[in-house]
């Protein structure tokens, strides 16, 4: 196909504002689909994807409309996975931002908008669910021509449940958005926009051409990693997968490579044939990082066999998943696992739970540190118990922060991000009620309950989002417990110097409580170092006793103790003192926060 | 063992009203029963003969309220009993009339155990008992009258209200009475009593202020001249020994037989419950047939971590001569660190050091292997 009859565009759309009908709609209508064919959300594959409204992976579709080539890219709709939004809309060149006729312009619209703007696309508006009763088109058509410096007459208004104006949509796809630009004579060179693991056929890669073309039995290589290997079958989605003689420049397509190993190849990259490789790569690699850990383990010890090999199936398919084994005194054998943000690690979690029927313990979670220690030495951190003790400095991740509120919340947003070290960066109004407030935060201070706190405090107003915008030196503390002197290494935090006293306080009350009496004292330290700033005591117990047994109920006692024995066994023991999983979970696991 | 048990135990379930806190297996009422009850009693005394030793050591009548039983039928039993050394019959203070301790003494009754419980009136009143502070002086001096010179007084501790002043009274008033013996329990509340249902919640309230009421009883005791000899049970410290023989023999693990409703009985590795109902108790021996029973096999094992369950209570030191694999040598080596329990005779005998026993429980459930 020649260049000018090609159109790359994504989707962009806050969750449920319709991302998912536009596009069955648009499939439809260009005849990709039959009707029986048809299945509701013919692109979200995955059951959990469908269930949530979320699209985790990002795959490629090309329609036909009035003579020219459209290859929809999807998206995800999350920017935990900004990094992979940014490669797909690395492969358009233009965007449809959809945004619901009743809800207007959300924080996540507004982040993914900006990315959109950052990468040079021709953004296409549209207001969607003008079906609604309570649809407002006119409102929603301000906000968003606002937020994207367009008029306002230019905003498509549809029902893509109907199917009310999609035509329309694809024809101001062919008119607005430019064709893809490249040479088609050139060296050839492709974009890896994402990438999914078959069982059968091994890696498959999502590619956008730019420059030449590419062909099956063609010794190709990465240009990044310097992976070489051949291409078995090249092809397209439409929608399901159809081989190809050739992907040329400015097509969209995937490479079956044959690879068995999902690292080998990184969404980024830019493949180029070894006959006729390319000069230079295209710009834009780099390494995903996970910025959020968490440490999995399995409530049944037996199950870390099961949890290693679900994690290794999981990371086939999601390249950003990080993990490492873990040994933690409270919770036994288990893994440290590395997330993108919270909800990639939330869908990871419901992943284990739900494909592979696992039960696990989920720590809270923490970031990923960057410490210089005394010796000179830069280490990342990814657990607090690996904090070191002593160190020259500490660098915590940073987030610009999105918050969309009606106007009477704005006191109370300002506020909680004062409390979580926020720093204001701007206010816009989006509209006469709504409210665009831009924060620096770090990132340590919403992995907790920032978003539960915001929804809390603006009646469930709040929008909200945020991108990672690189390290900051943080005045940060290792806060260690000590439960009868005994260092814990599995409750030991970082918090910023001024909450350390306090959330040591927390700790130590909390643990009082969880942890049951002893046969002895036992203190329960909170400390920086070797200075103690909190303390509560565990009172010995001073009677423990079955008050009467005689020979009708020895029966009976004998069984109190058998159960007291039982109970003795689930605990952990920390030094001399016995501290039961409960405990730990209280102040360790996402669910048992109070 | 296969000597026969040389203990016995006998259940007479009859009580005039039940205490809340109870959950022995009575019967309120029914005192046209009690013939009928003593002739399937002594029926089933002759159907288990064989299990016995051709000479007992101890005949206990527990109950139930034993000297509620119509004093003819009493009498009959006691005296159709096999003979023993040590003859204990519990009590309670407003059944003890002159002739009543006459009757004991006259049917080789050696040693009555006086369910006193408190001396507080009010006390009293939370327990749901009948008897009066003056009741419990009087039953006492009547038995002495009558010579018996081997007299137990039963405490309770932990009421719901008690403060530590009335602890102290009721520890007096018990002392001032020179009882051979004392035994002291803690109230359990237990789960489904009536009792529970109206106190559990003050009682919660109050466990942390109650807490030191037992160590209290032992230092009470103690240094009134008490030897304190099982978790729960004092006896004066003199030469001749005055500690319960009947219950030593469940403490060291020796086999029993019990009669009546729902009595419990040990014997060869084998623990029997007979049924807790009257109705089918007495059919099934008016028919001369063995009443219906639980039945509980005990496998070696289970005998051995009764024998350290149960021998820990006393504050005599346990053998481990035979209890190979009962013991968790680590929790032992830990608990000695702690002072809890302390190893003689080259660790071949254990016992709990006092603080130890003051934990006993939960000392012995982490001892368990």
């Amino acid at each position: 196909m020649e260049l000018d009859r090609i159109r790359n565009f994504s989707i962009i759309a806050h969750i449920d504002h319709g991302k998912s009908t536009l596009a069955d709609r648009i499939l439809e209508l260009t005849e990709t689909v039959t009707g029986r064919e048809m299945r509701a959300q013919v692109l979200d594959s995955m059951e959990l994807e469908r269930e949530r409204g979320i699209t985790i992976k990002a795959q490629a579709v090309r329609v036909t409309w009035n003579g020219h080539e459209l290859n929809l890219i999807d998206t995800p709709g999350h920017v935990d996975f900004t990094y992979e939004v940014s490669r797909s809309l690395q492969a358009c060149e233009g965007a449809l931002l959809v945004v619901d006729a009743a809800q207007g312009v959300e924080a996540q619209t507004v982040a993914n908008a900006y990315l959109a703007i950052e990468n040079d696309l021709e953004i296409v508006p549209v207001v969607n669910k003008i079906d609604l009763p309570q649809a407002d088109p006119d409102g929603a058509s301000a906000e968003i021509a606002e937020l994207v410096g367009d008029d306002a007459e230019r905003v498509l208004r549809i029902s893509a449940k109907t199917g009310d104006g999609v035509a329309a949509v694809l024809d101001a796809l062919v008119e607005r958005i430019p064709p893809p630009s490249g040479d088609p004579a050139a060296a050839p060179r492709a974009l890896i926009f994402d990438s999914s693991y078959d069982q059968y056929r091994g890696v498959v890669a999502f590619v956008r051409v730019v420059d030449g073309a590419f062909r099956a039995r063609e010794p190709l290589r990465a240009m990044a990693q310097g992976t070489r290997f051949e291409a078995e079958e090249v092809g397209f989605f439409s929608p399901t997968m159809r081989a190809a003689d050739r992907l040329g420049a400015g097509e969209v397509g995937y490479v079956i490579t044959g690879l068995k190993d999902v690292s080998r190849l990184r969404v980024g990259d830019t493949l180029t044939s070894e006959r006729q490789p390319a000069a230079e790569p295209l710009p834009g690699y780099k390494d995903v990082k996970p910025m959020v850990f968490a440490g999995l383990f399995p409530t049944d010890s037996d199950e870390y066999p099961d949890l290693r090999d679900a994690l290794e199936k999981l990371k086939l398919n999601d390249g950003a998943l990080f993990y490492e084994p873990e040994t933690s005194q409270a919770l036994g054998f288990g893994f440290r696992c590395g997330f993108l943000g919270l909800l990639h690690m939330e869908i990871v979690r419901e992943r284990l739970e739900r494909e592979f029927d696992l039960d696990l313990i989920v720590t809270a979670p923490n970031v990923a540190y960057r410490v210089l220690t005394k010796a000179g030495d830069e280490v990342e951190v990814h657990n607090p118990a690996e904090m070191p003790r002593e160190l020259e400095q500490v660098e915590e991740p940073y987030i610009r922060a999105s918050i969309i509120v009606p106007k009477d919340f704005v006191g109370p947003v300002m506020e909680l991000n004062t409390e979580r070290r926020g720093r204001f960066d701007h206010m816009e109004y989006l509209s006469e009620e709504r409210v665009l407030l831009v924060y620096e935060l770090p990132l340590a201070e919403i992995v907790l309950d920032y978003y539960d706190q915001l929804k809390s405090r603006t009646r469930g107003y709040a929008s909200f989002d945020y991108d990672v915008i690189g390290f900051r030196e943080g005045k940060l503390e290792r806060v260690d417990v000590l439960i009868a002197g005994e260092p814990v290494d599995a409750l030991s935090l970082i918090v910023h110097r001024d909450g350390a006293y306090a959330r040591g306080r927390a700790l130590v009350e909390r643990l009082r409580e969880e942890i049951p009496r002893q046969f002895f004292d036992v203190p329960v330290q909170a400390a920086i170092g070797s200075r103690v700033i909190a303390r509560e005591t565990i009172k010995a117990k001073r009677k423990d006793v079955l008050a009467k047994c005689y020979g009708g109920d020895i029966t009976r006692k004998r069984k109190l103790l058998e159960q007291q024995k039982k109970g003795k066994k689930r605990m952990k023991q920390v030094g001399q003192v016995e501290v039961p999983q409960e405990a730990f979970l209280a102040v360790l696991n996402l669910d048992g926060k109070k | 063992m296969s000597a026969g048990a040389r203990h016995l135990y006998v259940h007479l379930p009859f009580c005039a009203s039940r205490c809340g806190y109870c959950d022995f297996v009575t019967v309120v009422g029914r005192s046209g029963r009690h013939e009928a009850y003593v002739d399937a009693l002594l029926g089933e005394l002759e159907l288990e003969r064989v299990v016995l030793a051709p000479r007992l050591e101890s005949v206990f009548l527990g109950g139930g309220t034993p000297t509620l039983t119509a004093p003819r039928s009493l009498g009959r039993l006691l005296n159709a009993l096999p003979e023993a050394e040590e003859v204990t019959v519990e009590a309670n203070p407003e059944t003890v009339t002159p002739e009543l301790a006459a009757l004991l003494r006259r049917s080789g009754v050696t040693r009555v155990s006086l369910g006193a419980q408190s001396f507080q009136p009010r006390l009293l009143e939370v327990l749901e008992r009948r008897a009066q502070p003056a009741d419990v002086r009087r039953a006492f001096g009547l038995l002495r009258e009558a010579g018996f010179d081997n007299l137990s007084l039963d405490l309770i501790y932990g009421i719901p209200g008690q403060s530590a002043d009335d602890l102290e009274a009721d520890l007096a008033e018990a002392l001032a009475l020179e009882p051979e013996h004392l035994s002291c329990y803690e109230l359990e509340a237990k789960p489904g009593t009536r009792f529970t249902h109206a106190h559990g919640e003050e009682l919660a309230r109050q466990a942390e202020q109650m807490e030191w009421y037992f160590e209290r009883v032992v230092a009470r005791l103690t240094a009134g001249g008490y030897r304190w000899y099982e978790t729960a049970n004092f006896c004066r410290d003199v030469a001749r020994d005055l500690r319960s023989r009947h219950n030593l023999a469940y403490w060291r693990g020796r086999d029993y037989l019990g009669l009546g409703i729902g009595a419990v009985s040990t014997i060869e590795g084998r623990r029997w419950r007979t049924t807790p109902r009257l109705a089918r108790y007495l059919a099934a021996l008016r028919g001369g047939e063995r009443p219906e029973r639980e039945v509980e096999e005990l496998p070696a094992p289970v005998r051995r971590s009764e024998r350290v369950l149960l021998g820990l209570r006393l504050d005599e030191p346990l053998s481990l001569a035979e209890l190979d694999g009962a013991v968790d040598a680590d929790a032992v080596e830990r608990l000695e660190r702690l002072g809890l329990v302390a190893r003689s005779r080259g660790g071949r005998e254990l016992a709990l050091t006092e603080r130890g026993r003051f934990l006993g429980g939960g000392v012995t459930a982490e001892l368990l292997a």
